[in-house]
């Protein structure tokens, strides 16, 4: 191929590149501008691009619209909470899948996989009876538990445990390590991006989600903030798209810094690498 | 420090049996060598006195304990891998002091003992860096030091050297050598090189196929080989195999170096001081100091070493005079040396006294 041809395609590279960033990227502008104009801007036809006058307000208003403190801790709650549990139960779990022989591995195995493929909205039902009988409906705990094992972290850790070399197992064998320090002080490091990665999907699903804290929760105190947010077009009659879209910025910008921040990790942890 | 003892170790997985009732003694503070071709069994053995590999039977015993029960950690030995094996994520430090810490070792302890090693090994400038910034020689001194920090019993070693390229090598390999003798500790070191063997250890064990071959001291290994095996295993070139002149039962061998080549206009016919092989020189490999021929013979091809003072062009017709002396006779069906009667087989010509 020639120097022209070479050059050309580069171009076709780049143009496409852009184009699917645009598609991706359009979105969250079009969010953060509403976000700061005012009702009638909002309606106009034509649409304009910028905010005449950028209104912090709208922020003010979404705030103060509801109790957004207790939606933003309870979020968290759920968030972190989910993730240190899916920790604790992922971890062993993919250790033992990746490490040890025993019967009955494969099918277990088999079995949590399936469990990857059911989406939640078909299990929601049964689960929500089980937390009834327990009477941990409208608690956080209805949130936590039901995600507490991850079939896809578990999957992802199984595969990053897979690749550390047996000697360097062996190695901390020798050196009178037992296998609950192996899993914590060997295994666990080496597995940095991939937990990174994982964290932050899990973080995010639980962050957003908007379907099961719906189901399972009846009153402000144990709401999350997708619910409090999505109440925003219920309270303040007609649709208040600038303040909808002020709630969503809220909710959307903690993510946006941990994915700013953690893209090197996340790109590491798809990409094999010898180190 | 302790010696080491296999009692009719056998080691079998699924269907396939790769250690097949070994017993062998490594004395206390030896630097004990098992070697062999690929597959003989040598690494499975190492394992299974580490505790890596369960003992299908038999019995390994460390000292006066019997180990066969006891996970790796507790038998108080140390392994060198061949890939270093060292914990990615941790620096050099603790990498060393890893065993220390899962022993119980203070803080203080560890720091004197640590970097005590380190100074032995040359280590100390790299204590803070990562196995991933250290080239491969480093490597292995961070594994060496892991070893030696937990100042166990017996140190094990598998094919520690052949990751690193020619001239690191030989260069550890006088460095272990003198670490033994230093340390005094037993050694049991694997590798299927016999060069290593014969330079590092005071006692070799041949093995092929799951079997013990012969057990001995390097110099008695290369000049009273007991079967075929190890004849044809330990030196290089290997051993030269020929039918014997007087027996169908038996076999002959004779090392490269010590045959000679003739010309064909001298004549001399098999005596009862040497024999002959009348062939031509087929190929020629010259190393420097020696040259290697190989005579197409009337008893299959056979290597001659010789030294390049002289020269022989390809395709001379040669003769090959092999000393009774240094000819090992063998048994063609069990493989097994035949003990020489009195100095040398029976000649095939009356001659005059010798």
């Amino acid at each position: 191929m020639g120097h022209v041809g070479r050059t050309t395609l580069k171009m076709v590279e780049w143009i496409l590149l852009i184009g699917v960033g645009l598609v991706f990227v359009f979105p969250f502008l079009w969010m953060f501008l509403t976000a700061f104009k005012t009702m009638p801007e909002v309606y106009q036809f034509p649409p304009s691009w910028w905010p005449e006058s950028w209104q912090v307000e709208n922020f003010r208003k979404a705030w103060s619209s509801g109790p957004f403190l207790t939606y933003v801790w309870n979020s968290l709650v759920v968030a972190v909470g989910t993730l240190i549990l899916q920790f604790l139960i992922g971890v062993p779990a993919a250790y033992a899948f990746a490490r040890y022989r025993f019967k009955g591995k494969n099918a277990l195995f088999g079995l949590s996989l399936i469990a990857l493929m059911i989406p939640s909205q078909v299990i929601f039902l049964p689960v929500y009876v089980q937390m009834s009988h327990w009477g941990l409906v409208d608690t956080l705990w209805a949130l936590i538990l039901p995600f507490g094992a991850s079939a896809f972290g578990i999957f992802l850790l199984r595969q990053s445990f897979m690749q550390v070399p047996d000697e360097v197992i062996e190695a901390a064998r020798l050196d009178n390590a037992s296998e609950w320090k192996i899993m914590w002080t060997i295994m666990v490091p080496l597995a940095k991006p991939v937990l990174v990665t994982f964290g932050l999907f899990s973080f995010i699903y639980h962050w957003n989600d908007y379907f099961w804290p719906l189901i399972m929760t009846n009153s402000d105190s144990v709401r999350t903030l997708p619910i409090g947010i999505s109440m925003l077009k219920a309270a303040e009659g007609g649709k208040q798209w600038n303040v909808i879209m002020a709630g969503n910025m809220m909710l959307v910008f903690p993510i946006l810094v941990v994915f700013f921040f953690a893209q090197r990790h996340i790109i590491n942890a798809f990409v094999y690498q010898s180190k | 420090m302790a010696r080491v003892e296999l009692n009719q170790i056998t080691k079998g997985f699924q269907n396939q049996t790769v250690v097949k009732g070994v017993n062998l003694v490594i004395p206390d503070g030896s630097f004990t060598v098992l070697v062999g071709p690929s597959g003989c069994g040598k690494s499975t053995t190492l394992r299974m006195i580490a505790g890596l590999e369960s003992v299908t039977s038999g019995e390994i015993q460390i000292g006066d304990q019997v180990v066969n029960q006891l996970p790796p950690g507790k038998r108080d030995v140390a392994m060198v891998f061949q890939n270093y094996a060292l914990y990615p994520t941790m620096n050099v430090y603790d990498n060393i002091a890893y065993g220390l810490r899962n022993r119980g070792t203070s803080k203080k302890d560890c720091k004197i003992l640590v970097e005590e090693i380190a100074e032995i090994v040359g280590l100390t400038p790299y204590l803070k860096r990562k196995p991933s910034q250290l080239s491969g020689g480093q490597r292995q001194r961070v594994a060496l030091a892991r070893a030696m920090v937990k100042k166990p019993k017996v140190f094990l070693m598998d094919e520690p050297l052949s990751n690193l390229d020619a001239k690191l090598r030989n260069q550890m390999r006088v460095e272990l050598t003198s670490l033994h003798k230093q340390l005094g500790s037993t050694f049991i070191y694997v590798t299927h090189d016999q060069v290593e063997a014969m330079t590092m250890g005071d006692q070799i064990v041949v093995m092929s196929e799951g079997n013990i071959m012969q057990v001995a001291a390097p110099m008695d290994l290369y000049q009273e080989p007991e079967n075929l095996f190890v004849a044809q295993f330990i030196g290089s070139p290997a051993m030269n195999i020929i039918p014997s002149e007087n027996d169908s039962q038996t076999l002959w061998g004779f090392r490269p170096e010590k045959a000679l080549i003739m010309s064909d206009a001298v004549t001399t016919v098999s005596t009862n001081e040497m024999i002959t092989l009348r062939g031509s020189i087929v190929s020629r490999e010259i190393l420097g100091a020696d040259s290697l021929y190989y005579v197409e013979t009337g008893k299959g091809r056979v290597v001659v070493k010789m030294d390049t003072d002289q020269t022989v062009e390809l395709q001379t017709s040669v003769q090959v005079c092999v000393p009774y002396s240094h000819i090992y006779e063998f048994d063609r069906d069990s493989g097994n040396r035949v003990q020489r009667r009195e100095g040398k087989p029976a000649p095939t010509l009356a001659g005059g006294m010798v």
